[in-house]
């Protein structure tokens, strides 16, 4: 029997045939990054190889490192495996990474979700005999609706407070869902500001050319009042903060898919939960899964037992990805980022 | 519905008890009369029978879903709300329709006169109607407490607000055993007599926790002090020439309490008195695992009537002759008490708790001391002055409890909780050391931080051993104070022992596992005060 295209490691998915890993978690000489969030692009590697649309980011969050990159469907040998890098539709220049030896091809999936949000590379389907598959929302309880809604709710949020007086203050992961809210905002409101840790990642990502509307970071010697009516886009543990104090009696919003759960909405304390992700919902990992044609699947990064065991039942040979690797499943704290 | 469901999300949105007291009171404000008593029943723990079980309701959600019924076994625990799971499950409704509030709850009401594949048509075809919220309140309706973060006092906060009525006398009107489909909302909350209802009892004056020394409460001659009983709290009206018992939770209990009947062969009608119900030995209270066996049976043995008979121990009379006495002060009132008690005979099912005598704080702090012994949990401070409030309300009545006893034991096991604690691992499982092994004997859920939850949530999901189902069993190695207030034997736990009001005092970071307590020492607590 030959051996795997992808194996699971202790340090990450490691390819055999390229001697690489795709986004492993501790230092390597050969790192594939599928996307330059901190759980996938970690210090400390050798070499790094991304998309050219993530490498800005990366490097900005990681400093000094040896990063060569690659364009979204372009093949590039490695040893005796041809990789290449596909849209993943999760944040700007997230991948998918396709593996094949010998005429066997592996995909690993990194985070994806299937809808355009208008602002990252839509989601691509590859072909292939196995797919490692995210799972973050692997239960039937996930399910999302259209962005269009989600932002028509944001925006009358917004309008709502803003003619009360207040500041709208919310909740998001810097990189990409501070982005995607930023483009389904409406700018005839009123003035979008940012906190520092957005604002940076705005200005590598509108370099590359993504259009985002403008907005104003949030300096200490910011007048808050010369915005009235602004909302405000900051990471979720700034919330809470005493940088938020400045804007006095705001109102709070949170925007991400564990948002669907009310426990979760409570146990936040922000006024408002919009449900809107940047993960795959429950029909998405399976339309994904279908489109892949791919018959053994792995599920990493979620409720992954569950969600195998169901796969298992619909006729898929579905194995969990080890949880020395995968970790845990990400419950609503742990996975902060992005969901 | 729609309006019913408007309030809801208004009043989830909101943390602030003024905005979901205003969206309440606009609510009572416009909406029907019989969808607003509805409302005030909800919110006052009223609501139709369950007439299915929550197994049939998961079956029929997985069914309609098309999901295997071990898929919403699993999402159950993450979501942590049954009514929520189900509603989130459900594939979108195909059609919509705007039933009023109370259409739903009479179809509810009336489901206990239908056979169950009807249940089951009306429940499938309800949610083919309504959206996820509609969905999420109308499961609620069906499987439990309607807690969805309005208590009663806000409720009745926000009536007030609405109908320009006195607060207090609508917490009273509110009282008793009214269903909505026997009485309407001019009657309820628009009638002038509220004294109708002669079985109606008073809204419960309620204690708050002493958490320095009485000190601070100023001269001790101002005070009155009595036993913290352990037992049921309970008001038992004699009007009319019949009796009723209610307890704090407005439930009635008169049929539960067969001895209580014959207070009124000693006392005259137009008495109300609040009391705690205690098993009784002739002189003292029995444990309260003997009351306990009393709890929940709607009739009772002639046996049980006999090895666990009760009594009230009164401490406070609100009503003499007919008048409402609640204006008056502490004083006058447990005068009257003492003086209408004092000369009943010894098995009379009524005695005054007695007053504790004490001239200085420090004196009675010696008596607190010895509450154990009395099979109390500690004194109740009441100010002499002070009239009979309703609700919890602070400054009059203090409870000034024992200090709990206390344990280390090991966390063996662990299991997410429910509703806001969904997804965070806090209901545990604690063991004792006996030899090498490790017994389980309580479990407990709270008095920790959220902060706390969040590190021990992410330290089970690393140092799981083994699952089962929901529950983890986890690496034996942190260890908490456990706080409790009594301890019995139980033969149905393996350690043969049960606490009351286990609690988390405090994660014990500085104790190693091997130091937690043994089993033979809860015992020894046991031989002293079980």
């Amino acid at each position: 029997m030959t051996e795997p295209v992808l194996t699971f490691t202790e340090r990450g998915i490691y390819c055999p045939a390229g001697d690489f890993y795709i986004d492993p978690w501790r230092p390597v000489s050969r790192a594939l990054i599928t996307h330059g969030h901190s759980d996938h692009a970690r210090p400390g590697h050798g070499a790094y190889l991304a998309t050219e649309a993530a490498a800005p980011v990366i490097r900005h969050r990681l400093g000094e490192i040896t990063l060569d990159t690659i364009r979204f469907g372009e093949r590039r040998q490695i040893g005796r495996a041809t990789v290449s890098f596909h849209p993943a539709g999760h944040i700007p220049g997230s991948a998918q990474i396709r593996v094949e030896v010998g005429g066997e091809v592996w995909v690993a999936s990194g985070d994806y979700k299937l809808a355009p949000d208008g602002l990252c590379e839509t989601f691509e389907p590859v072909r292939c005999h196995a797919f490692i598959t995210e799972c973050t929302f692997g239960l039937p309880v996930f399910t999302w609706r259209p962005q269009h809604e989600i932002a028509a709710e944001i925006n009358h949020w917004w309008a709502t407070t803003a003619a009360e007086g207040r500041h709208c203050l919310l909740g998001a992961y810097s990189l990409g869902k501070a982005q995607r809210l930023m483009a389904l905002l409406d700018p005839e409101i009123g003035p979008i500001l940012t906190h520092g840790a957005v604002e940076n990642t705005n200005a590598v990502l509108r370099a590359q050319g993504y259009a985002l509307p403008e907005t104003h970071h949030v300096t200490p010697d910011l007048d808050v009042k010369a915005h009235p009516g602004a909302l405000v886009i900051a990471p979720p543990s700034a919330l809470g903060s005493t940088w938020a104090r400045r804007f006095g009696r705001a109102s709070t919003g949170m925007a991400s898919g564990w948002m669907r759960m009310r426990g979760v909405r409570r146990r936040r304390g922000a006024d408002r939960g919009f449900v809107l992700s940047d993960h795959a919902d429950w029909p998405e990992l399976h339309e994904a899964i279908r489109q892949t044609g791919a018959e053994r699947i792995f599920a990493t990064h979620g409720y992954t037992e569950i969600f195998a065991r169901w796969l298992n039942t619909q006729g898929y040979q579905a194995e969990v990805v080890p949880t020395e690797f995968g970790g845990e499943e990400d419950a609503a704290d742990s996975a902060e980022d992005a969901a | 519905m729609k309006a019913f469901e408007a309030l809801f999300t208004a009043v989830d949105q909101s943390t602030k008890t003024t905005v979901k007291t205003a969206a309440l009171a606009e609510y009572f404000r416009t909406a029907p009369d019989e969808d607003r008593l509805w409302t005030i029943a909800l919110f006052s723990g009223r609501r139709p029978k369950r007439a299915v079980t929550t197994t049939q309701l998961r079956e029929w959600a997985a069914e309609r879903a098309g999901l295997p019924l071990w898929l919403l076994e699993e999402s159950y625990p993450i979501v942590g709300d049954l009514a929520e799971t189900i509603a989130l499950l459900l594939p979108p409704a195909t059609r919509e329709a705007d039933h009023s509030l109370t259409s739903w709850l009479e179809a509810l009401s009336d489901m206990p006169n239908r056979d169950l594949e009807a249940r089951k048509a009306f429940i499938l075809d309800a949610w083919d109607q309504l959206d996820e919220t509609g969905r999420f309140l109308f499961n609620k309706l069906i499987t439990g407490g309607f807690r969805i973060g309005v208590s009663r006092k806000l409720m009745t906060r926000a009536l007030a607000q609405a109908t320009g009525q006195d607060e207090a006398a609508l917490a009273l009107r509110l009282m008793g055993d009214w269903t909505p489909q026997g009485t309407s909302w001019h009657a309820l909350v628009e009638s002038p007599d509220p004294e109708e209802n002669e079985s109606r009892p008073y809204p419960f004056y309620l204690a708050y926790q002493l958490d320095d020394g009485p000190e601070s409460l100023g001269p001790p001659e101002d005070w009155l002090a009595e036993w913290k009983w352990d037992g049921i709290r309970g008001q038992l009206i004699l009007r009319g020439g019949s009796h009723h018992v209610w307890s704090r939770g407005e439930e009635l209990m008169t049929d539960r309490f067969p001895e209580l009947a014959r207070a009124a062969d000693f006392i005259p009608p137009g008495h109300v008195f609040d009391g705690e119900i205690l098993a009784w030995d002739g002189t003292q209270p029995l444990p309260f695992n003997t009351l306990q066996q009393r709890i929940g049976r709607k009739t009772v043995p002639k046996k049980l009537l006999k090895d666990a008979p009760v009594i009230l121990l009164a401490y406070d009379l609100l009503e003499a002759d007919g008048q409402d006495l609640r204006d008056t002060p502490l004083a006058q009132r447990r005068a009257r008490l003492d003086a209408l008690l004092s000369d009943l005979p010894p098995d009379a099912p009524i005695r005054p708790s007695p007053r504790l005598g004490f001239d200085t704080w420090e004196g009675l702090a010696e008596t607190r001391a010895t509450a154990r012994e009395r099979r109390a949990e500690g004194l109740m401070l009441k100010r002499l002055g002070a009239p009979y409030l309703a609700g919890r309300k602070k400054g009059d009545w203090w409870k000034w409890k024992l200090d709990p006893l206390s344990v280390d034991a090991v966390m063996i096991y662990a299991q997410q909780g429910h509703g806001r604690r969904a997804n965070l691992f806090t209901d545990f499982t604690f063991a004792a050391w006996n030899g090498n092994d490790l017994v389980p004997f309580t479990k407990a859920y709270s008095g920790l931080t959220d902060a706390e939850f969040n590190k021990i949530t992410a330290w089970v999901r690393r140092n799981t051993l083994q699952r089962f189902g929901p529950v983890r069993q986890v690496k034996p190695e942190l260890v908490f104070e456990i706080a409790f207030e009594g301890i019995q034997p139980s033969p149905r736990h393996k350690s043969g022992l049960a606490l009351r009001f286990p609690r988390m005092a405090r994660w014990r970071h500085d104790k190693p596992v091997q130091e937690a307590n043994t089993l033979a020492d809860l015992q020894a607590l046991l031989a002293a005060y079980g």
